[in-house]
C-alpha cells in the first residue's frame, strides 16, 4: 500500500479536512444557540406583548443573522472533499452516507431559506404567531439539518443497516430506521445539539457581561442574561446526561477510543478514573463502562492482543487475528470478481460466503502495523479532560450566574462580568474538544473496522491537497475575520 | 390565484432585500463566497476524483484500489 499511496497524502487530507470542519464548527453551534435563545425572547414578546422582548429578540436575531450569512454553506465543501481526496471512501459508503446527506440539503434549503425570510423580512407583515413560528422554524430547520450530518457521523462510529455488495463495491442500506435511529446517532444528537445551546448561551450571557462592563444597554443584558443562563444551565446538565450515555455506547461500541480517552494500557476489573495526574476516583471507569463498579474495562494492550470477554459475550480477537480476517476478507473479494468474469458461479458463490463470514474485519486487512489502530493517547486524553472539565464549569458558571440573577446582585459584580466574557471562547473550546475526542478518537478508521484512512483516500500528490489546505485556510479566515468584525460592530452598535 | 400568492411572495422578498441597511454587507459575502466555492473551487481544484468514468468503470476501479491496496 505505501508503495502505492503517499502518506503525507493521507495526513494532508485529514488535516484539511480537520481545518475545515473546525472552521463549518464555529459558526454552527451558535446558530443553532442563538435560535433557542432568540426563540424564547420572541415567545415572551407574543405571550406577554411587551415591546420590550420585541427589542431585545431583534437584537439577538441580528447577531444571529450575522453568524448565519457568514457560515452558510461552508459545510458544503467538507462534501467537495468526498468526491476529489476521499473517492474510495465515497463510493464504498454508497447511498448511506448519500441519503442523509441529500435529506440534510433539502431540508436546509428549503426550511432555511423560507424561514429565515420570513422571520428577517416580515416583522411588519406577518401576524406575530405566523412571525413566532418562522423563528422556531429556522432554528427546527437548522437542528434537523444537524441530525441527518449527524446520523452520517455515526454510520460510520457504528456502521449499522447496510449490507456490503461485492459486485457493485457499495455499503447498501437494507434499513433506513437503524441508519436514522441507531442508538449511537439519537445519542450524538442530542449531545451535540445540546451543547451547541451551551454555545449559545455563553455568547449571549457573554455579550450581555460586556454590555454591563459598558454601563450600556443595562435592562436588556440582564433580561438576556437571565434567559441565556437558564437555557446554559439545561443544556449543560443534559449534555453531561448524555455525554455519560454516549461514554456508555463507545465503550460497547469502539472500546479503543474509550482506552485512550483514559489512557489506559493495561485494563480490568475495578478500573478507576483518572482526573488529572494521580488522582483518581475508585472503580468509576468500570461503573460509567460497563454500569457495574466491577465491571472489565479492555485497556490499549488487551484490545491489541484480545482474548477477554466483549460485553456481547464472546471473546475478543487479537488485532492480528483480524488483520489475518481482514486480509481473507478482501482476498475473497478479489477471488470472487474473478470468478464474476470467468462466469464460475459456483467458485463466485464460495468467495462471496468467505466475504460475509470475514466482513466485519474487511478494513484490517489493510493494517500494516498494529500501533496505527491506537489513536494519539495524548491529545485523546487531554481533549476528554478539557471538555468533560469545561462541561463541569459551565453547570457551575450558569447556576451561579441564575443565583445572582434571582438575588438582584448580577449587576454589580464587575469580576462576574469579565468571567462571563471570557466563557465564551470556553464554550468553543470544549465544543471543539469535543469533536477532537469523536474523532480522533476513531483513527485510524473511516468506516469503523471496515475501512481505514489509507484505503479510503484517493490517489493523488500530496501538492494538490496542500494547496487547496492552504486556499481553505486563508479563505476561512477571511471569513472569521468578517464574521468578527461584523458581530463587533454590530454589538458596539446595540439595539435598535 | 396561485399567479397572485407568487407575486404576493416575489413582493415579499422584493421589499425586504430592498429594506436591508446592514444585511446588504451580509449579502454580498454570501454571494462572493458562493462564487468561489462552487466556480472556482469546484470547477478548479475539486473535480470528482470517479468523474469521466461509467457505473462499471467505477465500481472496476475502487474494486482494484481497495483490492491492491491490501498488498
Amino acid at each position: 500500500m505505501l508503495e502505492t499511496i503517499d502518506t503525507s497524502m493521507i495526513d494532508w487530507a485529514r488535516a484539511q479536512f480537520a481545518l475545515t470542519a473546525i472552521y463549518h464548527w464555529l459558526f454552527v453551534p451558535l446558530t443553532l444557540g442563538l435560535a433557542v435563545v432568540m426563540g424564547i425572547m420572541e415567545t415572551l414578546y407574543v405571550t406577554t406583548g411587551n415591546e420590550f422582548w420585541k427589542r431585545t429578540a431583534k437584537f439577538w436575531m441580528k447577531l444571529f443573522g450575522i453568524n448565519f450569512a457568514i457560515g452558510v454553506a461552508t459545510g458544503l465543501i467538507l462534501e467537495f472533499q468526498f468526491g476529489t481526496n476521499w473517492s474510495n471512501y465515497s463510493w464504498f459508503v454508497g447511498d448511506i452516507f448519500g441519503a442523509p446527506l441529500a435529506i440534510e440539503g433539502i431540508l436546509a434549503f428549503f426550511m432555511e431559506a423560507t424561514f429565515v425570510a420570513v422571520m428577517f423580512f416580515g416583522w411588519n407583515k406577518v401576524s406575530k404567531k405566523f412571525h413566532l413560528a418562522s423563528t422556531w422554524l429556522t432554528g427546527l430547520g437548522a437542528t434537523i439539518s444537524a441530525w441527518w450530518i449527524l446520523v452520517a457521523n455515526s454510520w460510520m462510529q457504528y456502521p449499522v443497516g447496510m449490507e456490503f455488495n461485492p459486485e457493485t463495491m457499495r455499503n447498501e442500506m437494507v434499513d433506513f430506521m437503524a441508519v436514522a435511529f441507531s442508538p449511537v446517532a439519537v445519542m450524538k444528537f442530542l449531545h451535540t445539539v445540546l451543547s451547541s445551546w451551551i454555545v449559545g448561551a455563553a455568547f449571549v450571557v457573554g455579550v450581555s457581561a460586556w454590555y454591563l462592563l459598558r454601563k450600556r444597554e443595562k435592562e436588556l443584558a440582564l433580561a438576556s442574561i437571565r434567559v441565556a443562563a437558564c437555557v446554559g444551565l439545561f443544556a449543560a446538565l443534559v449534555t453531561a446526561a448524555t455525554g455519560d450515555k454516549s461514554a456508555y455506547q463507545v465503550a460497547q461500541v469502539q472500546p479503543m477510543k474509550l482506552a485512550v480517552m483514559e489512557g489506559l494500557y493495561d485494563g480490568g476489573t475495578n478500573q478507576p478514573l483518572t482526573v488529572v495526574g494521580p488522582i483518581k476516583i475508585p472503580q468509576m471507569l468500570s461503573f460509567l463502562a460497563t454500569r457495574e463498579a466491577s465491571g472489565y474495562v479492555p485497556g490499549i494492550n488487551n484490545i491489541l492482543n484480545g482474548g477477554y470477554e466483549q460485553p456481547d459475550g464472546s471473546v475478543a480477537l487479537s488485532a492480528e487475528e483480524k488483520i489475518v480476517r481482514g486480509k481473507k476478507a478482501i482476498s475473497a473479494l478479489a477471488d470472487f470478481r474473478s470468478a464474476k468474469q470467468s462466469g464460475d458461479e459456483a467458485a463466485a458463490a464460495e468467495a462471496l460466503q468467505t466475504i460475509e463470514e470475514n466482513m466485519p474485519y474487511f478494513g484490517y486487512g489493510y493494517i500494516k502495523d498494529t500501533a496505527t489502530l491506537v489513536p494519539h493517547v495524548g491529545t485523546m486524553f487531554w481533549a476528554f479532560r478539557v471538555m468533560v472539565g469545561l462541561g463541569m464549569y459551565f453547570i457551575a458558571f450558569f447556576a451561579l450566574i441564575l443565583f445572582l440573577s434571582y438575588k438582584k446582585r448580577l449587576g454589580e459584580i464587575n469580576w462576574l462580568h469579565y468571567v462571563a466574557l471570557w466563557t465564551i471562547p470556553l464554550a468553543y473550546i470544549a465544543s471543539h474538544a469535543g469533536w477532537i475526542v469523536a474523532e480522533v478518537g476513531r483513527q485510524p478508521w473511516t468506516i469503523q473496522d471496515m475501512l481505514p484512512v489509507n484505503a479510503a483516500v484517493s490517489k493523488l500528490e500530496a501538492g494538490s491537497v496542500q494547496t487547496t489546505f492552504f486556499i481553505f485556510l486563508v479563505m476561512f479566515t477571511l471569513l472569521l475575520i468578517a464574521e468578527i468584525g461584523i458581530m463587533v460592530k454590530a454589538i458596539k452598535k446595540g439595539a435598535e | 390565484m396561485i399567479k397572485e400568492k407568487f407575486i404576493s411572495v416575489y413582493r415579499f422578498y422584493r421589499d425586504g432585500f430592498k429594506e436591508m441597511t446592514w444585511g446588504r454587507t451580509l449579502w454580498a459575502i454570501i454571494l462572493i463566497k458562493l462564487f468561489v466555492m462552487f466556480f472556482i473551487l469546484k470547477l478548479f481544484f475539486f473535480p470528482s476524483f470517479l468523474k469521466g468514468k461509467s457505473t462499471e468503470e467505477k465500481q472496476d476501479y475502487v474494486g482494484t484500489e481497495l483490492i491492491n491496496r491490501m498488498k
